[in-house]
């Protein structure tokens, strides 16, 4: 976690009225410490602020997302705002017509909530629990490996590949989950892997 | 990007070709007004289209898709002609004084060794002779007819300003105020930057539109200096990432390769990666891919990886085609022979072309998972929605399990940008439902079915069994976890080969960066060149000093660029062959007579002479390559080919339909089309209003751009009899779609060989999910070919035909 101080950590600080300590492991003495205490706290001061990156063009403009309730706290928290950092070197605080709309993107109707399930010929999603779904997709994934996995070619040379199942992998989740993803999905012997950067 | 986003302001010439950055990154073009602004830099696009981008340039020139080859070869052309070349960048930092075999030619619009049944070449006269001392001969003062620098010249010189103007309707007077632009760049002290996205990449060329241009970057001393290079900008947050961490068919995390079966056991797969140096002295940093190898795999398998296992190479799929990219995958399925299929984060029914063959195919699965933040057309592939997805839904018999992903804001790591930087993110709110991370899923998947492989067995289990998988919380892995492992860390204690008794890394720490890897597998590294990411100093990716000395746009300590917090690839380049800055005003780094230092991290070893080690160290020669020897499919110098479907025949070669190397299959050369039948030059492209078929989703976007539209000309409109506003029917050999007409003063019809050529444009932002209006996407339309070395499907020129219509049926 990077502890360093933006704009508006400050003013949340100062403007909750924290304690004097706090002010002065800042460098503040106390008068300024009693300045701030009685100043009325700014609406963003009784959020939570959040560094983060636009999810959309690899620009990667910088973004500050404020929350009520701290998700790193445990708590359950709903994205209230978000904009451009102005500390980021990039963007400079700016947004363009996409990510200046970020936050009603967090929040589209059309989000997903719960494990669906189409069954084979039918009109509709029926809801599933993850068990259900994930035990569902592991057998099914077994089943087809033993069936159709190459483990040798016809000269006998091993070549452990997997032809009948694919994956595509997605281009705005983090290198981590890239990273998790291509174990997994290499270690099971599968070929057809690919991202959007092939198209 | 060679470059980075804040460096563009040091350019003094920005061309946008390729790209439309305005529209399509809007903050990071704010790096371009800067350099308009504060340097007076000029900005030249050359497009189909007077984009929002071309708005505010200091020339605009015209040009047809898909002949942007011949347009660049013919600056080049131009720059030799003037001898406006950077010469002692061009004689030492590329390999213009190199001599080429004598069976190397070409003749008729294709190279020596092309069989035409094969659709391949055999390219073993593209190569160098190799002199007694097994070093490749030059003639450093380029008289040589067979040097690099005379084959090039004799190779572009058909592309004249009359021949430029026939092929891309450019007229000759606007290509030679572009060519005379750009070649003043020649001066070491004058700095041009290509910026270029899907505009370049998406054409059976696609690979060698890039590359004409680096060799004219290469040619005007471009590239390793500020504000030059070639920037590629990229189309998603983290597209970079997921190349860099190897998710392609073809690849190994860090650009190493996946084996073929070819490629029997682990000593003949190094037998041909030895990468032994070309030119005496040089780096060929390649060197050390077996440590590269050998690290990744000790981090996929741990322990199950040893030396007499040859480290699990058999554990590693091994292919029989050069790649089972997305084109060919679908092509099977077509033919009923995929069972499975995965989206995560992925919405192929949109973004794969002819949309019609996709359904067809996904049809023909017995499953499909998708992960996903968003209802996709994808998992609602079987959902009849008119004329917008016109299925027989009970008669689709394929099973899809739907599962809810969280989004960025829920989520934390890290993520690449176009300029390689790292940075890192926090998760900011909760997600909606029981939305999951992807960790947790991915996770969840593994630990199932290897649950399911230990009870019960089944085909070769050890590669699943033995995956490293030692999280605090097996069922969901941190990402601090996961980056620490690409980092890599010593497997046993690392001491110095020179001096053992003195100690380099404890067992178990984290390496500093990748110059520790070993190739014994006492070090593991998921991704080498993401090596120092989160060493012992910390998690570097985190880092928010936004610092600037002498305000460079370098911000070295500001996250962490791959590789080795590196702002500016080859930059050893900014500097003569003393050492010394080409232009001292815009120093990267010097020689100070015993080692290289400035504003960046070197891309050369810290104390390489600079008249002994050339500035290209990942390759074998220290210098770059104007000619490409046998690395690109297509040619080792790029030539003019027309897209598969053109409104005119190839003007240099009229037999030769489209790239001759680029994969096709059977049944899509039936579906290509023809200009008798459908006369006019489509293409597609983003909105700035729109990401992909994201923000449809978002009711702020989708009020700002509700409904989907083709752009045409007033000169079209008038020949067809179409009105501003009115529907209209536009359809291709592979399908058809229905939009309201946008009759535009911004694309104008070009004289193309004495024809007039119509473009359609086709933007890419909708379909039947979401806020927005249904729609359609160029999907639908767009032919089943890709470039010809790395399969990117060609969305960026086809040919339709249009009519006045109704309205579609099921709004």
């Amino acid at each position: 976690m990077n502890m360093e101080l933006s704009r508006r950590s400050f003013l949340k600080v100062a403007g909750a009225g924290v304690a004097g300590t706090t002010l002065g492991s800042m460098g503040f003495g106390d008068a300024e410490a009693a300045v701030a205490a009685h100043v009325r706290p700014f609406k963003l001061a009784t959020t939570t602020e959040t560094r983060n990156t636009c999810t959309y063009c690899s620009v990667a403009c910088g973004i500050l997302i404020y929350s009520k309730g701290d998700v790193r706290k445990g708590e359950t928290a709903v994205i209230t705002h978000i904009e451009g950092d102005a500390d980021h070197p990039t963007n400079r605080g700016t947004l363009c017509p996409k990510g200046a709309a970020l936050k009603d993107f967090v929040h589209a109707p059309t989000r997903l909530k719960y494990p669906m399930i189409r069954k084979a010929g039918t009109d509709k999603f029926e809801r599933a629990s993850w068990d259900q779904a994930l035990d569902r997709i592991a057998r099914l994934m077994k089943d087809d490996r033993d069936a159709n996995f190459i483990a040798k070619n016809e000269k006998g040379v091993p070549v452990n590949r997997w032809t009948t199942v694919g994956f595509l992998a997605a281009s705005a989740t983090s290198n981590e989950t890239a990273y998790a993803t291509y174990k997994v999905v290499r270690s099971a012997g599968i070929v057809a892997f690919d991202n959007q950067a092939r198209v | 990007m060679t470059n980075a986003w804040t460096d563009i302001k040091n350019s003094d010439l920005v061309v946008v070709m390729g790209g439309n950055a305005a529209e399509a990154h809007p903050c990071g073009f704010k790096w371009v007004t800067e350099a308009k602004a504060h340097r007076g830099a000029k900005l030249i696009v050359v497009d189909p289209r007077y984009t929002r981008t071309a708005s505010v340039a200091d020339y605009y020139a015209p040009i047809r898709q898909g002949t942007d080859i011949a347009f660049l070869n013919g600056v080049i052309k131009y720059c030799i002609d003037n001898d406006k070349v950077q010469w002692e960048y061009t004689k030492n930092f590329t390999n213009a004084a190199y001599i080429v075999k004598d069976g190397f030619g070409y003749k008729d619009g294709l190279f020596t060794g092309y069989d035409e049944t094969k659709r391949d070449y055999d390219r073993s006269s593209w190569d160098y002779v190799i002199g007694d001392d097994g070093f490749a001969v030059v003639d450093m003062t380029l008289q040589h007819p067979r040097c690099v620098w005379n084959l090039l010249k004799e190779h572009v010189s058909i592309y004249t300003p009359e021949m430029v103007e026939r092929i891309c309707g450019t007229p000759k007077d606007k290509f030679l105020k572009v060519a005379e632009m750009m070649a003043e760049c020649s001066s070491p002290t004058k700095n041009m930057t290509s910026m270029y996205a899907l505009g370049w990449t998406q054409h059976s060329s696609g690979s060698q539109n890039i590359r004409t241009m680096a060799m004219l970057q290469l040619i005007l001393g471009n590239i390793g200096v500020r504000g030059g290079g070639m920037n590629a900008l990229r189309g998603h947050s983290n597209i970079q990432g997921l190349t860099d961490i190897g998710l392609l068919s073809h690849l190994l995390p860090g650009y190493l390769n996946i084996p073929t079966e070819k490629e029997v056991d682990f000593p003949t797969y190094m037998s041909t990666r030895g990468f032994k140096p070309l030119r005496p002295g040089q780096t060929s940093y390649w060197q050390n891919y077996k440590k590269f190898f050998v690290s990744f795999q000790k981090a996929m398998w741990g322990a199950a990886a040893t030396p007499e296992n040859n480290f699990a190479y058999d554990y590693l799929p091994k292919l029989d085609v050069p790649a089972y990219d997305v084109l060919r995958i679908f092509e099977m399925m077509d033919e009923g022979k995929v069972n499975g299929y995965f989206c995560q984060g992925f919405n192929p029914v949109l973004a794969f072309p002819n949309r019609g063959k996709i359904t067809r195919s996904l049809s023909k699965l017995k499953w499909l998972v998708t992960m996903d933040p968003l209802e996709t057309e994808t998992s609602h592939f079987w959902e009849n929605h008119g004329d917008y997805n016109d299925v027989d839904t009970a008669s689709i018999q394929t099973e899809v399990i739907q599962l809810p992903t969280t989004c960025f804001a829920e989520e934390e790591g890290s993520l690449t940008n176009s300029g390689r930087w790292i940075q890192w993110h926090w998760p900011a709110g909760s997600p909606p439902g029981e939305a999951q991370h992807d960790n947790w899923i991915m996770g969840q998947i593994f630990l199932r079915m290897r649950e399911l492989y230990r009870k019960e067995g089944g085909a070769f289990p050890d590669p699943i069994l033995n995956l490293s998988w030692d999280y605090a919380n097996p069922q969901e892995p941190t990402a601090e976890e996961l980056a620490k492992e690409i980092n890599g860390r010593a497997i046993t204690q690392l001491t110095d080969p020179t001096d053992p008794t003195k100690v380099q890394v404890e067992a178990g720490k984290l390496l500093v960066n990748f110059s520790q890897l070993r190739d014994d597998g006492s070090t593991s590294s998921g991704c080498w060149i993401y090596s120092g990411c989160w060493n012992e100093h910390g998690n570097n990716m985190a880092r928010r000093d936004n610092h600037d000395p002498d305000d460079t746009g370098a911000y070295l300590n500001w996250t962490f660029a791959w590789p080795l917090n590196r702002r500016t690839l080859y930059n050893r380049a900014s500097a003569d062959m003393n050492g010394k800055p080409w232009d001292p005003a815009r120093k990267i780094i010097e020689w100070d007579g015993s080692k290289w230092s400035g504003y960046d991290v070197p891309d050369i070893a810290p104390t390489a002479k600079p008249q002994d080690v050339g500035p290209f160290i990942m390759n074998q020669e220290g210098v770059s390559r104007l000619f490409a020897r046998g690395l690109m499919r297509d040619g080792p110098f790029p030539a003019h080919y027309e897209p598969f479907e053109t409104p005119i025949p190839n003007v240099l070669n009229p037999k030769i339909r489209g790239n001759p190397v680029a994969r096709v299959f059977q049944n899509d050369v039936k579906q290509f089309g023809t200009a008798d039948e459908f006369p006019y030059a489509a293409t597609s492209y983003r909105l700035t209003e729109h990401f992909h078929y994201w923000t449809k989703h978002n009711p702020v976007n989708a009020a700002l751009q509700p409904e989907f539209f083709v752009e045409i000309s007033e000169e079209l409109a008038k020949e067809k009899g179409i009105e501003l506003g009115g529907w209209v029917r536009v359809w291709s050999k592979r399908g058809s779609i229905k939009a309201k007409a946008v009759v535009t003063k911004r694309i104008r019809p070009l004289m193309c060989d004495g024809k007039a050529v119509h473009v359609v444009g086709i933007p890419l932002h909708w379909g039947f999910m979401g806020a927005a209006k249904k729609g359609f996407g160029p999907n639908s339309l767009t032919p089943f070919v890709g470039d010809a070395n790395i399969e990117t499907p060609e969305y960026k020129a086809f040919l339709v035909n249009i009519e006045p219509t109704t309205a579609p049926v099921g709004v």
